[in-house]
Parts: structure tokens; C-alpha cells; sequence
């Protein structure tokens, strides 16, 4: 167990350095900096400011002392907003991001788990068919065309909810956004939970368990849902990536202060340090996530083995 | 049914028998999938409608109608409805959905080439050039692409090229997968070392027969690579780093429409319509032709 999670980490640490020099230097290649604005700098003063951040040395020795200061924990000064560290900003949006993404996973798990188990229950009856036709209709909606429809029908003519805003989290507002972010999380983990549960109700252990007289129930949630479920473990990681690139389109539709949406804006004002350290920050996240569903995976199903 | 379970009964004694193979199997089991026949007449009829409809619409994509402002379906000549610059719907929106996907098949081009010759170089070869190659993969799998893409987006400047550079160059990983491990299963085959033994060459093998192995779990992948790119594209374009205006693509288009939806519906239904159309007929053929190849489930 502790030679996989070290072997492991040690695939994550070239990965990340992959990240970081790549961003790095793709940032650096972009024309214009963080210091243009409308009006012109004077060149004595733009030469200072570059001097102030250590923008003046060559890129080799800038890119020598970024992956220095990162290896030490420190991200730099934010280069757009005067007085705030990276870490800083990380720090205040991050929240936001995180409840979006957490309850959309859980609300996507509840609800995704729960259809995939009736329409394998009913497999090939009408329940079946109507959850296996929403799915595939949860798959090819994008979540930029559910948001929107989601403000047109409750915000703007029912009125029921808000159409956007923070508001500190209220619950309101978080259920258009959570809702939106999670339909391509249900459809795609009921579909992967009936598979699932199809193949384990058909297998002999659990007619073994049926001939033993065993109420249906506790066959299906004691038995049968721990082998079924397996599969989705190993999706953790891609449904990750997935709710990362959906939050960026939700953050922006429903207009919350997430990093997401704090990430489009910096890379277009060329705030290298603030995009740098989202970029990484998602890398980790992302890498931590796949691990995570590895050991699960391992934990969960004796037939894995973290050799 | 059982005359096609029973060849002999319904041939007479003498007369030839025909073999079927492999791939009229697979065609005749697609067929018979009302999915995925339904995705086909779909997507015909789409990119029918995506090159030859602009040349049949009276108006031009980018043509300026000042009269017509949010002009709603069915009003002043616009069977769509216009924009806010009463520009007509109808004509943006198969000018976007030709980029749409043109987008999703040269990017996906892009992703098969470098993906089949990635992998079956890698899965051939074996040993330490295949670990090294994996190694690489497996690196740039797990880094968070889309961030990538706004990255260079915003580097590069968003034109069209570099689109179809950027979604390809990330859509390959999961091509040379497949075709990796699939390569080093028939390697170890015995028609291989048949065709080995017989004096074919190298070359020879993964053309007469490492190639034509591929190319059902190949077939299947671009099916579905294709409504990925179009969905990441329309994701860019959405905000506001894909195609520019005044060119279309479905993505601006359900941004421009979303952000217009409580003055005009129209701009945001239709286009999301054939967006969702357009990725379903691809998954139906996807998921058909999977069923279709995949020897497993028969």
C-alpha cells in the first residue's frame, strides 16, 4: 500500500512539473502583459515595475526562482491585484468552487446511483427505457445549454429562484448551479451503476442469496450494490475533470465568484502568477482525486491488487 | 430469423454459399440497431444541411439588417428569427454548424493520426520505448487540459487553425490507449506468427494485418471522439475563446443566444436544438457501431 502511494507520487511529481513549465512558459509567450493598461506606461516607470517583480532577468533564471519559490510553498505576488498573494486569492475562491463541485458530485452520486438501480431492477420495461432515454439525453446536453434554460424556466418565468449571485451560499442559489452541474453526473453514473448491477444480479452468488430466501432488499443493497458500484469508484477521477470544466461554464452563467471563473479572467489579463497557481492547484487536485479513487478501488474490490 | 441461422435450408445443395465477414456481420448487426440507423439519416441530413443549406438561404451569415432586430421565427422573411443585429438565425446557424463540424472531423483527424501511429509504434515495439511512451501518456493525461487549451487560446490568439490543433493534440491520448494495448494483443496471435513464419515483412504485418485489426475499436473511438470536440470547442466558444465573430460556430451562438434568451427565446432554442441533435446522432452511432464491432457482446 505505502510503495503504491509512493510509486504513485512519484509519477505525480513529474506530471506537475510537466504543468508548471508548461504554463509557464505558454503564459510567457503570450503578447502583452499585466502591466498594459489604456493609458501608456511611461517607460521608466513600466522598467521599474518589471524590476519590482524580477521581470527584468532573463525568462531561464525567472522560470530557475518561480520553481524555487513553488517548492518552498510561495506562488508570488499577484501581478493585477496590488497587495495579494496568490495564495491569497486561492484561498478566498476556492470555496466557492469546491461546495459547487462537492454537492454536484453528491447530488449526481445520490441521484445516479439511485436510477441506475431501478431501471436494472426493470430491465427492459418502461421505467427502464424512460431512464436510459433521460440519460442520453443528460450526456448530450451540454451544461451550457442546461444552465441557461434552467434561469430562462425557474428564474426569469417562474421566478422561483434567483437567477445568479452568490449570496454567501444560500441554498436558493446554490440549486440552479448545483443542479445544472450534477445532470451530466447522474446520466452518466446511472448508466454506469444499471450496467453494473445488471452483470452482479445475473451472477451465481446472488442467486445463491435469492435461493436462500434473503429479502430482495438486503440482496440488492448488502450484496449486489458493493460489486456494482466498483466501477464507478475508477470514474472518480474523470468526473473531477468533468465538474472542473463544468464549473467554469457554471461560475460564468450564474455569475459566481468561483476559480473557475477567476481563472478566464486572469489569463486574459496576463496575471501570470494568479493563472499559474490555479493551474497547478487543479493539477494536485485532480492528481490527489485519481489516487484517491485508486486506493478505493483497491480497498473495496479484493481482486485489485496495488502490485 | 432461422433462415439466417440456417444458411443450408434455404440454399439448395449446390448452390454457392456465400461467406460473410466480419465486417458485413458488424454492418448487418448495425443495421438492425434502430438507434443508430436513426443517428445515420440524422447526421446525413445534418451535413447535407450544413453544405449545401447556406447556398439555399436568402440571406448571408454576417449580412446586417438593421429593420430586423430580434425579428422573431417566421417574421420578415426569417424562418428562424433574426439576431440583435437582425442578422438571420437560419443562415448563422448552419454557417455554425458547418464549422461546428468541420471542427469536430479535422480535429479528430488530427487525434487519429497521432494516436494510431503513437500506439502502435509504442505497443509494437514493446519493451523500454513502450514504458518511456506510456510514461508520456500517462504525464500529459493527467494534466488539466482544458486550462491547456484557454492557455493557448489566449497565447496564440483564437483562430480557427489553432483550435483544431489545440483539441486534437489533446483528444489523442485515449486513441494511442486503445491502440496500443490492441497492437500488443495481436502481436502475440498466431496469424502473426503464421504471417511471420510465411516471410512477410515488418511493415508488411501492421499493414496486411496489425492495421486492418485496428480499425474496429478505431471506428468506434472517432465516433465518439467527434461529438467531444465539438462539445469542447463549443465550450471555448462559449467563453468567448473560440471561433470570433462575425463567423459562427453552434457555441457562439448558444453563448450570444443565452445571453439574449429573455428578448428572444429563439436564439438560444434553436441552436442548442442542433447542437444536441448533432452529439446525439453521433452517440447513437457510436454506441451502435460498438455494439455492432465488439465481439464480446454477441
Amino acid at each position: 500500500m505505502l510503495g503504491f502511494i509512493g510509486r504513485r507520487l512519484l509519477v505525480a511529481i513529474p506530471t506537475l512539473f510537466v504543468v508548471i513549465t508548461l504554463a509557464f512558459f505558454m503564459m510567457r509567450a503570450a503578447p502583452g502583459s499585466p502591466f498594459d493598461q489604456d493609458r501608456r506606461l511611461s517607460p521608466e516607470i513600466e522598467a521599474n515595475v518589471m524590476a519590482k517583480y524580477g521581470m527584468d532577468r532573463p525568462l531561464a533564471a525567472q522560470y530557475v526562482a518561480y520553481v524555487g519559490g513553488v517548492l518552498h510553498g510561495d506562488f508570488g505576488p499577484s501581478l493585477k491585484y496590488k497587495d495579494k498573494t496568490v495564495l491569497q486569492i486561492l484561498g478566498q475562491n476556492y470555496k466557492v468552487s469546491v461546495i459547487l463541485g462537492g454537492s454536484a458530485m453528491t447530488l449526481g452520486a445520490v441521484v445516479g446511483v439511485s436510477l441506475g438501480i431501478l431501471a436494472a431492477l426493470r430491465q427492459n420495461g418502461g421505467v427502464d427505457i424512460g431512464i436510459m432515454g433521460v440519460a442520453v439525453l443528460g450526456v448530450c446536453i451540454p451544461t451550457f445549454v442546461t444552465a441557461p434554460l434552467l434561469v430562462l424556466l425557474f428564474g426569469s418565468t417562474l421566478q422561483w429562484l434567483p437567477n445568479g449571485g452568490w449570496n454567501d451560499g444560500a441554498l436558493a442559489n446554490l440549486i440552479l448551479p448545483v443542479t445544472a452541474l450534477a445532470l451530466p453526473q447522474v446520466a452518466i453514473i446511472s448508466r454506469f451503476t444499471r450496467a453494473g448491477m445488471i452483470e452482479v444480479l445475473s451472477s451465481n452468488y446472488i442467486r445463491t442469496a435469492r435461493a436462500k430466501g434473503l429479502p430482495a432488499g438486503s440482496i440488492i443493497i448488502r450484496h449486489a450494490l458493493r460489486s456494482a458500484l466498483l466501477p464507478l469508484v475508477s470514474y472518480l477521477g474523470p468526473a473531477s475533470a468533468g465538474l472542473l470544466t463544468g464549473s467554469l461554464v457554471v461560475e460564468k452563467i450564474f455569475n459566481l465568484p468561483g476559480l473557475g471563473k477567476f481563472f478566464v479572467v486572469s489569463a486574459m489579463q496576463r496575471d501570470y502568477t494568479v493563472v499559474m497557481g490555479m493551474v497547478i492547484f487543479y493539477a494536485a487536485l485532480v492528481l490527489v482525486l485519481n489516487l484517491i479513487a485508486d486506493l478505493l478501488q483497491a480497498v473495496l474490490d479484493p481482486r485489485v491488487s496495488l502490485s | 430469423m432461422t433462415q439466417t441461422l440456417n444458411p443450408q435450408a434455404v440454399h439448395p445443395p449446390g448452390a454457392m454459399v456465400r461467406g460473410r465477414s466480419l465486417w458485413d456481420d458488424a454492418a448487418r448487426r448495425l443495421m438492425r440497431n434502430r438507434a443508430a440507423v436513426g443517428g445515420m439519416i440524422m447526421l446525413g441530413l445534418l451535413v447535407l444541411a450544413a453544405t449545401i443549406g447556406p447556398f439555399l438561404v436568402p440571406f448571408s451569415y454576417d449580412a446586417i439588417h438593421k429593420n430586423d432586430v430580434w425579428a422573431p421565427p417566421l417574421t420578415a422573411g426569417h424562418l428562424l428569427g433574426a439576431d440583435a443585429l437582425g442578422r438571420d438565425l437560419l443562415a448563422r446557424l448552419l454557417v455554425g454548424l458547418r464549422v461546428s463540424l468541420m471542427i469536430g472531423l479535422v480535429a479528430t483527424l488530427v487525434s487519429l493520426v497521432i494516436g494510431v501511429s503513437w500506439g502502435a509504434v509504442a505497443g509494437y515495439a514493446g519493451g523500454a520505448l513502450d514504458e518511456v511512451m506510456m510514461r508520456i501518456v500517462d504525464v500529459l493525461y493527467s494534466l488539466p487540459f482544458i486550462f491547456f487549451v484557454i492557455l493557448l487560446t489566449v497565447t496564440f490568439g483564437s483562430n480557427i487553425l489553432l483550435i483544431f490543433v489545440a483539441i486534437g493534440a489533446v483528444e489523442w491520448l485515449t486513441m494511442s490507449r486503445i491502440v496500443r494495448g490492441q497492437t500488443r494483443s495481436l502481436k502475440q496471435k498466431e496469424f502473426i506468427e503464421a504471417a511471420r513464419a510465411g516471410g512477410l515483412t515488418q511493415g508488411g504485418i501492421i499493414i496486411r494485418h496489425i492495421i486492418p485489426n485496428l480499425l474496429g475499436p478505431v471506428v468506434v473511438y472517432v465516433t465518439l471522439t467527434i461529438p467531444a470536440v465539438i462539445l469542447a470547442e463549443s465550450f471555448l466558444s462559449f467563453l468567448g475563446l473560440g471561433v470570433q465573430p462575425p463567423m459562427a460556430s453552434l457555441g457562439t451562438l448558444i453563448a450570444s443566444g443565452a445571453q439574449e434568451m429573455e428578448l428572444a427565446w429563439w436564439l438560444l432554442a434553436f441552436p442548442s436544438l442542433a447542437m444536441v441533435v448533432s452529439l446525439m446522432s453521433f452517440n447513437f452511432i457510436g454506441d451502435g457501431l460498438r455494439d455492432a464491432i465488439d465481439p464480446k457482446d454477441r
